[in-house]
């Protein structure tokens, strides 16, 4: 345990460096920089490895190349840098590589507005990459939970073998709190299932009971193929149907059927609440204060940590006795869809905001007590 | 009578909540300012504390601006609602910021830099002056400006203050900076002895 008061990209910094974390490739952009160089710093002290590459392209290829070769590797960017990064993100999908992501997002489109916080990124963390696929996305509101929720996607990469992106903002990013680190001992940590048979029996795709096929590091002497392409249990090209549907639905399967593993949520007297807010990211912070403002309205809120897969069981619970469901967020309208569409569009108020500055408590608030 | 219950709740999360606001410019170390203020008061007064900052994209010269909260709760909301604290150091900061002040609310300007105060219920103090006179250098204008909270409005001990200051500012420059901190107590001592235009709330 060690009291400090940390930056959020600092507690991410060292959240990954507690998962285990030996490699980071990264080009510099804010609001995501204190992350590289917190892992410049610290980095070389544990024995990793620490690039800054040319680009946000080849900095998660490097990733990319670093986890096949055995180690738990991260990048970290924000908006522009992100948009970079879509086309190895697929490939990481497709080529089953875990990996680590951290988008600490900024006002957008394009170079934006480099110091404000935005939550524009949602839904390009969810389809910012070609092809149909699943992901995993999760957004910490406090210092400790940059920590907490580094450590998680690390381990939820290594578990699934799944690229996972963090989205974080530049109000958690940039904020600094006093925060007690667990010590190493108290951490659950992860680490990829590896082949357990001789080296000329391995198949890197090989259908499994987990759906998750343990993972030898490239170079160790099992065979091994990797590409972008459709391909069978070796890894190597295929036009066949069976093939390439047997695939497909095990990458889905392998992240829907473990939703409940991978959907974290906090639930605050969402019991009997009349009205629900949901929200995520600095903006979970606004309306816990709106909450507590407005009391005796029966006010729950269900705070998201994971946004993707998108946790539909604790939002239809939550919500289910709810006239009004109101989502707060930092850009036009995109969790709110997720929400709309399963609580009815006709419950839902939305307060956008995405001029570069927090939504209010008392922006929250009256959309809470708003009279139709 | 309706009215009146809705002016208690909107109050009732404020109880325990003391909101600083810290503007400037790019380059007069109000960031730094801010994250020793809420260093000090979490690390080493033992309370808690959130620090934000927000700033443009240029090193020097845009505006900037830093946010402490201070509670003995838990902070939710990261940012300013409506500053109990405003230490304005450029005629910019004090003409943008003063409609967030409370109505009892503390406003301290640089009289250096501030040619325009927004009202007469001001602290005005030539901290940059200050700071020039008591170590040659203006960047250390921000460490006046901390002595100057700190004498003021106790929110934070001198103690936990000092040893913030120590850690955070760049090596060799601790005994300047503290030098300046000490300034700022004097200069708030005066004023408290002279009678401040704005009467200061007992405690937190």
């Amino acid at each position: 345990m060690r009291t400090a008061f940390l930056q959020g990209n600092e507690a991410c910094a060292y959240g990954a460096l507690a998962a285990g974390c030996r490699f980071f490739a990264g080009y510099p952009i804010t609001p995501s920089t204190t992350i590289a160089e917190t892992m410049a710093r610290e980095l070389p002290k544990v024995g990793g490895v620490f690039i800054q590459m040319e680009d946000e392209i080849a900095s998660l290829a490097a990733v990319l190349g670093a986890s096949v070769g055995g180690l738990k590797a991260m990048t970290a960017t924000s908006g522009p840098g992100f948009s970079l990064m879509q086309e190895h993100i697929g490939y990481a999908v497709m080529a089953e590589i875990p990996c680590v992501i951290v988008d600490v997002q900024r006002l957008g489109p394009s170079t934006g507005q480099p110091t404000s916080p935005s939550q524009g990124d949602v839904m390009q963390a969810r389809w910012g990459t070609h092809g149909d696929h699943p992901i995993i996305a999760l957004s910490p509101t406090s210092v400790r939970e940059c920590f907490d929720l580094t450590v998680t996607a690390f381990n939820l990469s290594e578990k699934y073998r799944t690229p996972v992106i963090l989205l974080m903002d530049a109000v958690v990013g940039h904020m600094r709190e006093k925060v007690i680190l667990p010590a190493p001992e108290e951490l659950e940590i992860i680490d990829r299932a590896r082949p357990n048979v001789p080296p000329e029996w391995y198949f890197p795709y090989e259908e499994t009971a987990s759906d998750v096929p343990p993972m030898a590091n490239f170079g160790d002497g099992f065979r091994y193929h990797i590409t972008g392409l459709m391909h069978d249990r070796a890894g190597f090209p295929t036009q066949r149907l069976d093939e390439i549907n047997a695939w497909l639905t095990r990458i889905f399967r392998k992240i829907d059927a473990h939703v409940d593993d991978i959907a974290i949520t906090e639930a605050i007297n969402v019991e009997h609440a009349r009205t629900l807010v949901i929200a995520y990211g600095c903006t979970a912070r606004a309306a816990k204060e709106a909450i507590y403002m407005c009391r005796r309205h029966r006010v729950g809120l269900l705070v998201l940590k994971t946004l993707w897969p998108f946790p539909k069981d604790q939002v239809l619970l939550a919500a289910h006795e709810a006239q009004r469901v109101v989502v707060p967020e930092m850009n036009m309208g995109q969790i709110a869809l997720e929400v709309e569409r399963l609580v009815g569009r006709s419950k839902v108020r939305r307060v956008r905001r995405a001029d570069g500055e927090m939504i209010t408590p008392q922006e929250i608030r009256a959309a809470i007590e708003y009279k139709e | 009578m309706k009215k009146e219950t809705a002016k208690k709740e909107s109050t009732r999360t404020g109880i325990g909540r003391y909101e600083v606001r810290l503007a400037g410019k790019g380059g007069q170390g109000m960031i730094l300012a801010g994250r020793i203020l809420a260093e000090a008061v979490a690390l080493y007064d033992g309370r808690n504390a959130v620090q934000t900052q927000d700033y443009g994209p240029e090193a020097r010269g845009g505006a900037s601006k830093s946010e402490v909260i201070i509670s003995d709760g838990e902070i939710y909301y990261p940012k300013v609602m409506n500053a109990d604290l405003l230490v304005c150091m450029s005629q910019e900061a004090s003409d943008r910021y003063y409609y967030d002040l409370k109505r009892d609310g503390l406003l301290i300007i640089d009289s250096t830099n501030v040619e325009r105060s927004p009202t007469t219920r001001v602290v005005a103090v030539p901290i940059t002056e200050l700071a020039v006179k008591a170590t040659g250098r203006e960047i250390t204008a921000a460490m006046v400006a901390l002595g100057l909270i700190c004498g003021l409005t106790k929110i934070v001990s001198e103690e936990a203050l000092e040893k913030a200051i120590r850690s955070l500012v760049p090596k060799g420059t601790e005994e300047l900076n503290v030098k300046a901190m000490q300034a700022g107590l004097e200069e708030a001592k005066r004023l408290l002895e002279a009678g401040l235009p704005v009467a200061l709330p007992q405690e937190l």
